[in-house]
């Protein structure tokens, strides 16, 4: 696009400075190019005028660089566009735009197309934005007008357009009827925007999911070097009509830092520490939370590790034991031990006492699937890695990553005291559930 | 089939309801299109000879019946599938990026096709091809200006979305027309469309530029969430310089703020960091000359805060005190809720916004929340760590705290990793050094070499920063020297070598140490970097350069180019220090270098053997040559490439680049003096009608300065019951009968649909009157607007603090508030005298049953015509009301006279809600947009129940339904006769009989579906009470306690 600045002199700058502020006047986000992990482009959206799609060679060029396609950067300028791209589900997401824009603004929204296209779809992957190229066109028109976001809440956009079952395809297929709301939208209009007007269902019910997760660094001598939580409440509310509905909790002085869903009552958690919010419908996030440093974190799982490699010799001992540490007295499941191991490891030879092992003598990635732990016989996998012949010891130290689930569990300790709703007659039923799950839990070695 | 295919026709009932009478003209008129006789939808049909133009024009053309038939036969028939299906391979095409331009006259007749798919896709279509073929997209012009028409409001928006989305350069002054039209639209919705028209239009024609900026001006004035964002985001793409349109609603705009949708909650405060910049004073103008120093000084070291403790009081001392503007206050304290966001955008605006406009005390509060970001997507952690990293130089103490959320796993992208790493090093001082260069320890041992060299770089930046670790940090460096890792070592080299250069006496025996290496490393950076050491202290090292100089004339042929040039150097060095063992190596390296195939080297051995070797030509420069050569070098200073990044606004797309982008709007430095404050007072219109001096003092205390920003749409309006005292200010001031501005807006806006916003309509008149106010007023205003400022400020600021995000439950306590005091029936304001040109509206909720129908409350409405002449044909029309809400209009006035007065009532059912109605009231001339709300306790009449039915009846009416509050009761309420006066004002109710005179019942029913409302109020010693409503509808029986209590606790 011609729309760009000239150097020209300042004292003509001057002069011309009502015609040159139109060259700003392309904000937002221009176009939309959605990158396959094969460097393909397979749909393009453009908002304002068609921007050529040879404008993403730079992005290409940019991906050729990268090591790893995480390394892309997320902002690469070209000489008259930018492109800010995100890279979700091996499809990057690379919009176009002109001019100035808070960068965040625009990941953040590509961020909230994924999510959309994932409530739609169930999957957000390649294949399942080909097969619904239309409901995706419609959706991204609704989200964008001229480039500044229109609709982005989920209970809205499924309003407008009806999200493609099974059912309703065949019987569109046979009546030729639309996908398209065949109601008025009334959402937008609404003080709730985030909530679908009547809504009705036979079987009222309320789950809240406190999912707890530990994110920790533990050094070599097994202390730990930093340790927090994060947690987020998931619900799931199938409720009818308006309810409000109030959670409150045992001890909210735990949460540090909160962020919310735009439904919660900012005042009311600030002057009670009580959650109050007529919920959207369906599946949402409602709040996100942080527990604070001061407290101090339980580590459940502690590994014993001998990673060694001997001068001269071809052969790396490798040994790891995993047991239970702080689990307040709950089964630690669903245990993943992976570890990039160093590049000059050819193969590994490793014998677990439960599970499975797998090592990729390409990547160098050694995974172990261990299940649950048993505390009276702790997994165990020991055995010898083979090095290149003559390779001298690498000195680089393979850090162990862990993840396991610990089942009804709030590491933190947050319990939700009571949940009430207002509004509405019927008793629904409430469910409430406790997980506690590793997030980045790395053991360095 | 053909039954089939009329399903979608449902879609379109509700449409129909609406379009009434002109569908079945619409129909007669196009009969090409409605071969299957259903009824219209959305848009009216083109008309048919357009249409016949169109057809003859597509089969004529000939031109684009090539590879698509199949696709153009099935957009001609007349069955709705095929169409959908046809416009969805369109519409696939167009997503591959193939081009299907050569079907546009196919597909732009379907545009008032009735299957609402179908013309959606349509519009895609258009939106995407308009532009190339200007002259057939204009035939379906005239479809989307009916549609503007339309009573529906999302029809309307729908229409100006596409007709504005239509780059067409010949349209511009419909699109212009329809933008001012819209821009005036009752519906929120429509106004919000308009406002995103807006940019549209000034980008296909820039000329158009000060006709937008008028209609950008009046939309800034509107009071709704809905429209603010996008109003501000075209303001920003039109005129962001135009800051002069921003004060008279910069309050509104900071009140609005929590309120506004995400996206445009992030354009608002960017702006208004602009706008602050140029309106307040720098909050840390005392600071801000020792910050300077102290950087200066002690780039790393002392405790900043510390420092400023013990300078504050002498440099305050010199400059006069600085005390915040209050609107400055205001922004800050509103936009600090937003830190708890979902959306990391809106987080990262408050972040920039508290960066570049909060004293320094308070900046401290963001860090927690951008450190919660980084738990988020890579990419958002990428930018949100390029501003912390530019944050923490500026302000290291805020992030000390998270020192350890900063640390890198191995599994972070190498540029995040990369980017933490830069922020620890920024955060580095003498207490945690020693924790951090443990920690780059264990980075140095990373599979990641990219990372690994930047890690090595980092303990450089340390060591030189911090004075006491630069030895640790040397000789932790050295021992990397022999590290495996070729990439490690070089990096080491070139590290060192910067540090060297600080104080190379003490360290001889390490630059013998690097001699050594170079016949190990090939990195040619590193080797170059050695050789560069050995020249430049040559004479640390005298035996050993000589003999390095050897080596090197050895491999000179074999070296990449930046080694060469470095052994040039080296050679003329010590050619000059140590002509003796050195002449002949030098020569010879100089002979080399003089036929390189790189044409540097042969120029740089040119240039210096002329320099150094004197001969009978050279020049007066030889003299010089030692000079030229062996000048003390300034050490390097290792920066963060992030310093003075922040003069760019944080959390733009220019910081991020750290280059100007297109269209960035320079953040401006803080003025000298702060501009006049005055410019964002609002005037509040006629004082005039306050009757006595009492009670024009009490508004002033309650009633927010700006009154214009108080009452928008349901959202902000109410608090929960914890925080009535303040909540109650703001809204009694807003609702009293007696003041225009006040009941006028509330009446207009409180429903949350807002339909009703007539002074859009009026606004130009009512400008005029104002600004004759103004002028009368304007004197005795400067006079008080200071003192009031301040009082206002503070009040509104406590209001706002109290605003619920989405109560609109409770928006009725606010009215029934400004009932209890007097007792008497209070009268509301429908339409002012001024809006309604003369015609005065009020009504009150005269407590009569509705004898026509009981489930009615009844409404008195009192006409009063202030004109001069007579107003004719009084009667409402168009009602808009929630589902189940009906109205029983009043009959019909024919005339009132001039300054005759008339009362009549009007039934509604609420349907026990206390949403708004809304309707028009029409005189023979004019129309109005108002609306009306009850407050709670006018959705009930009183009940009569003996004692013992009362108990019975609240004995089945326990659990849920019963709501008990304690309270205390207000100064006045010292017996009995006025705790029963304030209820039964507050709610319509009667008293029951009751054997104890420490309680006193009441009972009603609401109105429309008849449920019990029982109240007790039990008083006990020392002023304490606790009240118990009883009532199966929740809502109201919540709603209602609050009420009760506000009156009781008064």
């Amino acid at each position: 696009m011609p729309n760009h600045p000239v150097p020209v002199p300042s004292s003509v700058l001057a002069a011309l400075k009502n015609k040159t502020i139109h060259l700003s006047a392309a904000k937002m986000i221009h176009s939309l190019f959605l990158v396959n992990a094969s460097g393909d482009i397979f749909l393009e959206k453009h908002w304002k005028s068609v921007v050529s799609r040879s404008v993403c060679d730079y992005f290409f060029e940019a991906l050729e660089r990268a090591t790893e396609p995480e390394n892309v950067p997320p902002v690469i300028p070209t000489p008259h566009h930018y492109l800010i791209n995100v890279l979700r589900h091996r499809i990057y997401f690379v919009a176009v735009i002109q001019s100035e824009v808070p960068p965040l603004f625009v990941i953040e929204f590509l961020h909230r197309v994924v999510d959309t296209f994932q409530d739609y779809f169930g999957v957000c992957t390649e294949a399942a934005i080909k097969d619904n190229v239309v409901v995706v066109y419609e959706l991204l028109e609704e989200m964008l007008d001229n480039g500044f976001p229109l609709a982005t809440e989920s209970n809205i956009l499924k309003e407008l357009i009806k999200p493609p079952t099974i059912l309703r395809t065949v019987v569109n297929t046979i009546t030729g009827s639309t996908n398209v709301g065949e109601q008025l939208p009334t959402g937008q209009l609404s003080v709730v925007p985030w909530r679908r007007t009547g809504v009705k269902y036979t079987n009222n019910e309320a789950y809240f999911d406190v999912i707890e997760e530990i994110d920790a660094i533990i050094d070599k001598s097994g202390s730990t070097i930093t340790a927090e939580i994060q947690g987020v409440i998931d619900a799931c509310v199938k409720l009818t009509g308006m309810p409000d509905l109030t959670l409150s909790f045992m001890n909210p002085r735990l949460l540090d830092d909160v962020s919310f869903h735009p439904c919660v009552r900012f005042k009311r958690w600030e002057a009670e520490r009580i959650l109050s919010f007529i919920p959207p419908d369906g599946n949402f996030r409602l709040l996100s939370y942080h527990v604070s440093s001061q407290n101090l974190v339980a580590i459940p799982v502690y590994v014993k590790h001998n990673i060694s490699f001997r001068e001269g010799s071809s052969q790396g001992r490798f040994e790891l034991t995993l047991g239970p540490k702080q689990t307040m007295g709950k089964a630690v499941e669903s245990v993943l031990v992976s570890s990039q191991l160093p590049r000059g490891v050819l193969n590994a030879n490793l014998n677990p006492s439960q599970g499975t092992y797998t090592f990729d003598p390409v990547t160098k990635l050694l995974s172990w699937d261990v299940g649950k732990i048993n505390p009276q016989k702790l997994p165990s996998l020991k055995g010898s890695m083979s090095l290149q012949a003559g390779a001298s010891k690498p000195d680089e130290n393979p850090t162990i990553n862990i993840q396991f689930k610990i089942q009804q569990l709030a590491i933190s300790g947050l319990k939700v005291n009571r949940l009430d709703m207002y509004g509405e007659k019927y008793k629904p039923f409430k469910g409430i559930k406790y997980m506690t799950k590793a997030g980045k839990f790395q053991v360095r070695t | 089939m053909q039954k089939l295919l009329q399903l979608p026709v449902n879609a379109v009932n509700i449409v129909k309801g609406v379009q009434g009478v002109t569908q079945g003209q619409e129909e007669a008129l196009s009969p090409v299109l409605t071969p299957d006789s259903g009824p219209q939808n959305w848009y009216s049909a083109v008309q048919p000879e357009e249409l016949r133009h169109l057809r003859s024009g597509g089969t004529g053309g000939g031109g684009w019946g090539r590879g698509h038939d199949d696709l153009k036969e099935m957009l001609d028939s007349n069955k709705d599938s095929l169409k959908l299906e046809a416009m969805k391979r369109i519409v696939a095409m167009i997503a591959r990026g193939k081009n299907a331009s050569d079907l546009f006259p196919a597909v732009v007749k379907n545009v008032a096709c009735k299957n609402i798919e179908v013309k959606k896709l349509v519009y895609v279509y258009l939106v995407r091809y308009a532009e190339e073929q200007q002259d057939l997209a204009l035939l379906s012009i005239s479809t989307f200006q009916r549609g503007l028409k339309d009573p529906n409001q999302l029809i309307r928006a729908s229409a100006l979305r596409v007709l504005s989305s239509i780059r067409v350069t010949i349209i511009v002054p419909i699109m212009m027309l329809a933008i001012k039209e819209a821009a005036s639209d009752m519906s929120p919705y429509v106004r919000k469309t308009a406002a995103h028209a807006i940019p549209k239009l000034h980008s296909l024609d820039p000329e158009q530029k000060d006709q937008l900026i008028e209609v950008i001006e009046k939309l800034l004035a509107d009071k709704t969430t809905l429209v603010a964002g996008s109003v501000v985001m075209a303001f920003e793409e039109v005129c962001p310089d135009r800051i002069d349109l921003i004060h008279k609603n910069y309050r509104k705009l900071c009140n609005l703020l929590i309120d506004v949708e995400e996206w445009g909650q992030v354009v608002i405060i960017n702006m208004l960091t602009r706008y602050a910049r140029t309106q307040f004073l720098n909050p840390n103008i005392n600071e801000s000359l020792l910050e300077e120093n102290s950087e200066k000084a002690f780039y790393a070291s002392d405790d900043e805060e510390e420092e400023d403790k013990k300078a504050e009081p002498a440099t305050l001392a010199k400059r006069k005190p600085y005390v915040m503007d209050p609107d400055h206050r205001l922004l800050l304290r509103n936009t600090k809720p937003l830190l708890q966001s979902r959306n990391a955008a809106v987080v990262m605006a408050v972040a920039q916004l508290y960066f570049h406009l909060a004293p320094k005390a308070e900046v401290g509060i963001i860090a927690k929340a951008l450190v919660r970001l980084m738990r988020s997507h890579s990419e958002v952690q990428y930018v949100v760590l390029q501003n912390v990293a530019t944050m923490s130089i500026k302000r290291r103490g805020m992030f000390e705290p998270y020192l350890k959320s900063f640390y890198i796993r191995s599994t972070d992208p190498t540029q995040i990793k990369v980017l933490k790493l830069e922020v620890l090093t920024n955060l580095a001082n003498e207490t945690n050094i020693s924790t951090i260069l443990r920690e780059f320890q264990t980075y140095i041992k990373s599979m990641d070499k990219d990372f690994v060299a930047a890690s090595i770089q980092a303990i450089g930046r340390c060591a030189t920063n911090i004075g006491e670790v630069r030895d640790t940090c040397l000789n932790g460096l050295v021992q990397l020297l022999s590290n495996r890792d070729e990439l490690v070592v070089a990096e080491s080299v070139v590290v060192i070598k910067k540090l060297l250069q600080m104080q190379p006496e003490q360290h001889s025996d390490i630059i013998k140490h690097m001699a050594k290496l170079i016949d190990n490393i090939q990195v040619p950076m590193a080797r170059a970097s050695i050789l560069w050491l050995i020249g430049e202290y040559c004479e640390h090292v005298p035996k050993i350069a000589p003999d390095v100089l050897r080596k090197m004339a050895k491999s000179f042929t074999n070296e990449e180019d930046i080694v060469k040039l470095q052994i040039i150097n080296l050679a003329a060095k010590l050619y000059l220090t140590n002509s003796k063992q050195s002449k002949l190596l030098t020569q010879y390296v100089l002979n080399l270098a003089k036929y390189d195939q790189n044409y540097d080297i042969r120029d740089r051995a040119r240039f210096i053997r002329q320099l150094i070797v004197p001969t009978d030509k050279s020049g007066a420069l030889s003299k010089y040559a030692k000079k030229l050569f062996l000048a003390l070098k300034p050490a390097p200073v290792l920066e963060s490439p992030f310093k003075d990044r922040d003069h760019f606004q944080l959390g733009s797309l220019s910081h991020l680049l750290n280059a100007k982008a297109a269209g960035y709007q320079e953040l401006p430095n803080w003025p000298e003096s702060a501009p006049d404050p005055s410019v964002r007072n609002v005037e509040i219109p006629d004082w005039s009608k306050c009757s006595s001096r009492k009670d024009r003092k009490e508004k002033k205390v309650e009633k927010p300065f700006y009154s214009d920003s108080e009452g928008e749409s349901g959202p902000t309006e109410s608090a929960d019951s914890g925080n009535c005292e303040s909540d109650s200010g703001s809204g009694s001031a807003s609702a009293s009968g007696s003041d225009e501005s006040g009941s006028g807006s509330e009446s207009e806006e409180s429903g949350e649909e807002t339909e009703s916003d007539e002074e859009e309509e009026d606004e130009e008149e009512e400008k005029k009157k104002r600004k004759k106010l103004d002028k009368t007023k304007a004197k005795k205003q400067a006079e008080e607007s200071a003192e009031r400022c301040t009082i206002h400020t503070i009040h509104q600021i406590s209001c706002i603090i109290n605003f619920d995000q989405f109560d609109m439950n409770k928006i009725t306590s606010v009215f029934s508030q400004t009932l209890a005091p007097s007792g008497s029936i209070k009268m509301y304001e429908l339409l002012h005298r001024i809006k309604g040109e003369g015609l005065a509206v009020e009504y009150c909720f005269s407590r009569q049953p509705f004898s026509p129908e009981p489930n009615m409350v009844a409404v008195q409405i009192q006409f009063t015509n202030n004109t001069n002449s007579e107003t004719k044909n009084l009667h409402i029309e168009d009602p808009r009301l929630q589902s189940g809400m009906r109205i029983r209009e009043f009959a019909e006035i024919d005339v009132l006279a001039a300054g005759e007065s008339v009362t009549v009532v009007m039934g509604i059912d609420f349907c026990d809600s206390t949403q708004a109605a809304n309707f028009q009231l029409c005189t023979h001339t004019r129309k109005f947009f108002v609306s009306i709300q009850p407050p709670v306790g006018e959705l009930m009449t009183p009940a009569f129940l003996t004692e013992n039915d009362f108990k019975k009846e609240q004995g089945k009416l326990m659990g849920m339904n019963e709501i008990l509050e304690k309270l205390t009761l207000g100064e006045k309420c010292v017996n009995e006769h006025v705790i029963v006066e304030r209820v039964t004002a507050t709610a319509n109710l009667s008293r029951v009989p009751c054997g104890s005179d420490k309680e006193c019942r009441f009972a009603g029913k609401t109105v429309s579906s008849g449920c019990l409302v029982l109240v007790t109020v039990t008083t006990k010693e020392g002023g304490g009470a606790q009240l118990t409503v009883n009532c199966e509808k929740m809502l109201i029986g919540t709603m209602l306690v609050k009420d009760i209590l506000q009156a009781l606790s008064q």
